[in-house]
């Protein structure tokens, strides 16, 4: 099963390689990874998934835990919660193609974030799966690059994960 | 105002640390001005960096203070990574302190520069990079407290050169608190669920207790022998347990698992309720998990949360210090003992009558029908007890005879036998047994040894003659690297491919060379006198060369793959 760990970590050198390597060593999988300082600069906040079982994501935050830079986690999946995911995508895009594209990134609600003669470059967010199915609906399409910044997630309602 | 270098020392200090076990070059020069200039902290000079991981590791192991290692960058640092690693596996209570090249110089692939903190990230409980001078003495609190506290673990503190330049002067203060957020170690368990397990002990039918070396690392025997003789279960210690609970005492049914005893693996495979203390259920143990302790309900007691339901899930999982449940279930066993009903008093007398079955087979009885000829290993072994009166501390290395002093020799008392278990570490031995006498002069300190591992690290005998350490050196001289060899016989049709020592040199010679007593024993007849004689020359070193028959296995030895608990080879050919 997907699951997304929600990390708050000491804002260190060393202490990402640390996660990383906990993930090789153990020979667990990480799907998507994204990091960066939080509002309090001592702290990063580090969000990943995994495809896990049960048993293996107990050990995975087990061990986790274990580290000592890192604060606390939660696993987002346990409960309710909004991921989103940032797509930059650049499309071959010329002639009557234009207004397709344009008309599939309007109903994904993308954003056209550079244009160029034969290209656009568009900006999508949302969760995973809507990010994946714009790659399906484009598909006539000539994708020319895509990068994704991975899933970052709070938890929803009242429960915060701060120190 | 002081150096880097001499911050560093005074932390050390402050931190009561009495020996350094090192190996000096260009990144810890600065650091061995500062230790020349001072004289509260001994260092020891090794002949290699991976002996001083593993004297400090023996210095850990016996008196449970932590090891304190000093090693230069480069080839110094990654000759000290698998001492590191047996630490780790073992969780064992160390600091390291590696040089490293000057900062500037860091990521440029400049001389003896390797990336420490890197290498030996797996295999650390934490690490520290240095930053600036004034860093060190927070990084050394920190390390020191990280390595001793929760389970503990070691600590590598890397240190590039310029932060310990002698003209670079800088405040000195040592922390009186630490606090860190982001690390907590459990302090006491889960009362409920003590309570639960308790309630659970007192309606088991065929109650076995497992401990492993969370009992002795916790300093808990005590209280573990205290618990185990109220309640009257049988009781197993695995490798790294041996000693936590009196292995002469009745209740005591031997070490289990790989090379346990038929009366311990039995039990453990048909209990009914098991409680696990600081043993963490490794595949040495478990045989195949999915037919582990069928019957068995589980009860865990763990420091490590991680370490609880990692390969076998527990039923009632307690996550705490081991002296602090253990205390708590005394107290609750006191209150329930009286009113145990005559019905399961009854039980644990037919379970106990069904063990003394197992027992009676003898699994452990040595027969040598070579007239004498031959010494068997385990002879070697019984001879060492009986001579030593059970009181020595035992290290060994890796292979036949470490089974051989494990089976044979039983420990009454904790941090009296010193083994490497989780990484088998062959070259273990000799110095972590120099760690342990350069603790307790006056111990008799004997090293169980295999003509293989012993030339892992045999350099050392210069090092002990240097500092008159008057280890005795038992070498279980079978010509073979016997396990790998009893391998090969068992599941290789007896191709033994590599496990032969050929041009094995003269030990006796050898270790004279040294400055040391040589002894040889060849047949049974001399074996008693000759480590009689070795034993009583209290301040030597004596390498007692003893000549033992090569084609011994150890027995019992669990059937693998499939096997469970109870599947054993008994002797050769023969299984249960
Ligand atoms: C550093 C290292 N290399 C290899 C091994 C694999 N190994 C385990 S036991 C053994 C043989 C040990 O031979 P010896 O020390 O003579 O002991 P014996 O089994 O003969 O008693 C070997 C090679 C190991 N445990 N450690
Ligand atoms: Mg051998």
């Amino acid at each position: 099963m997907r699951r997304i760990i929600s990390v708050l970590l000491e804002n260190e050198s060393g202490a990402l390689s640390r996660v990383i390597g906990l993930f090789a060593q153990r020979g667990y999988n990480i799907e998507t990874l994204t990091v960066a300082p939080t509002d309090d600069e001592t702290l990063s906040r580090l969000t990943l998934t995994t495809l896990a079982t049960d048993e293996q994501i107990e050990q995975i935050t087990k061990q986790l835990n274990k580290l000592i830079e890192v604060v606390k986690l939660v696993d987002l999946t346990e409960g309710e919660h909004v991921e989103r995911e940032l797509m930059l995508i650049k499309l071959k895009a010329s002639g009557a193609q234009r207004a397709e594209v344009k008309r599939t990134s309007d109903i994904f609600r993308g954003q056209i974030v550079d244009v160029s003669n034969n290209t656009y470059t568009i900006q999508l967010t949302g969760t995973t799966d809507k990010l994946d199915a714009f790659i399906r609906a484009i598909a006539e399409s000539t994708v020319l690059e895509v990068v994704r910044t991975g899933v970052s997630g709070l938890s929803r309602g009242e429960k915060v994960l701060t120190l | 105002m002081l150096s880097g270098a001499d911050i560093l020392i005074r932390s050390l200090q402050e931190e009561n640390v009495d020996h350094v076990f090192g190996y000096p070059g260009g990144a810890v020069l600065h650091i061995y001005d500062a230790i020349f200039k001072q004289n509260r902290i001994q260092h020891v000079l090794v002949r290699h960096e991976q002996a001083a991981t593993h004297m400090a590791d023996g210095y850990a192991r016996a008196t449970g203070r932590p090891g304190c290692v000093l090693v230069t960058s480069g080839p110094g640092a990654t000759n000290a990574i698998t001492g590191i690693a047996t630490a780790y596996m073992d969780s064992i209570p160390m600091v390291v302190i590696s040089g490293q090249v000057q900062s500037h110089l860091i990521g440029t692939d400049s001389f003896q520069e390797t990336d420490m903190v890197g290498i030996s990230r797996p295999i650390v409980k934490h690490s520290f990079m240095i930053k600036s001078a004034q860093d060190i003495p927070e990084a050394v609190k920190k390390a020191f407290y990280i390595a001793t506290s929760g389970r503990p673990g070691p600590v590598v503190i890397d240190i590039p050169k310029d932060t310990t330049n002698p003209t670079d002067l800088v405040p000195y203060e040592y922390p009186d608190e630490l606090v860190m957020r982001s690390y907590s170690p459990a302090i006491k368990g889960h009362t409920g669920q003590i309570k639960k397990a308790v309630s659970m002990m007192m309606e088991a039918e065929r109650p076995m207790i497992y401990t492993g070396g969370g009992v002795i690392q916790g300093n808990s025997s005590d209280d573990l022998t205290k618990l185990t003789q109220m309640l009257g279960f049988p009781i197993t210690n695995t490798l790294m347990g041996l000693g936590a609970y009196p292995g002469t005492d009745k209740q005591f049914l031997g070490m289990l698992g790989m090379h346990g005893t038929l009366e311990a693996n039995n039990a453990m495979h048909h209990c009914d309720l098991l409680l696990a203390i600081g043993a963490r259920f490794d595949d040495r143990i478990t045989n195949t998990v999915s037919k582990f302790c069928p019957y068995a309900q589980i009860i865990h007691v763990d420091v490590d949360p991680a370490s609880i339901s990692k390969n076998v899930v527990a039923d009632v999982p307690i996550v705490g210090p081991v002296d602090w449940v253990l205390h708590e279930m005394i107290g609750l066993v006191k209150d329930a003992l009286p009113e145990r009903s005559e019905k399961q008093n009854s039980m644990l007398a037919e379970w106990w009558e069904q063990i003394e079955g197992w027992r009676a087979q003898g699994c452990l009885e040595v027969v040598n029908d070579s007239d004498g000829e031959i010494i068997k290993p385990q002879q070697v072994i019984q001879s060492l007890y009986r001579h030593t009166g059970g009181e020595a501390i035992v290290t060994s290395d890796v292979g036949q005879h470490q089974m051989f002093a494990a089976l044979y020799y039983p420990f009454d008392k904790p941090r009296k036998w010193i083994n490497s278990g989780g990484l088998g570490t062959m070259g273990f031995g000799l110095p972590s047994a120099m760690g342990v006498q350069i603790a307790y002069p006056e111990e008799q300190v004997v090293c169980v040894t295999g003509e293989g591992s012993i030339q892992m690290n045999i350099q050392e005998l210069s090092t002990c003659a240097q500092y008159g350490l008057p280890i005795k050196i038992i070498n279980l001289n079978n010509r073979a690297l016997g396990m790998v060899k009893q391998w090969q016989d068992m599941q290789y049709e007896g191709r033994h491919s590599h496990s032969y020592m050929e041009s094995l040199p003269d030990f006796t010679s050898l270790v004279e060379a040294y400055g040391h007593v040589g002894m040889k024993a060849s047949s049974v007849d001399e074996l008693d006198d000759v480590m009689k004689e070795a034993l009583t020359l209290k301040d030597k070193l004596v390498f007692v060369d003893v000549m033992v028959d090569p084609e011994e296995h150890v027995y019992p030895m669990l059937i693998a793959p499939n096997g469970s608990l109870r599947d054993m080879w008994l002797k050769k050919g023969v299984r249960t």
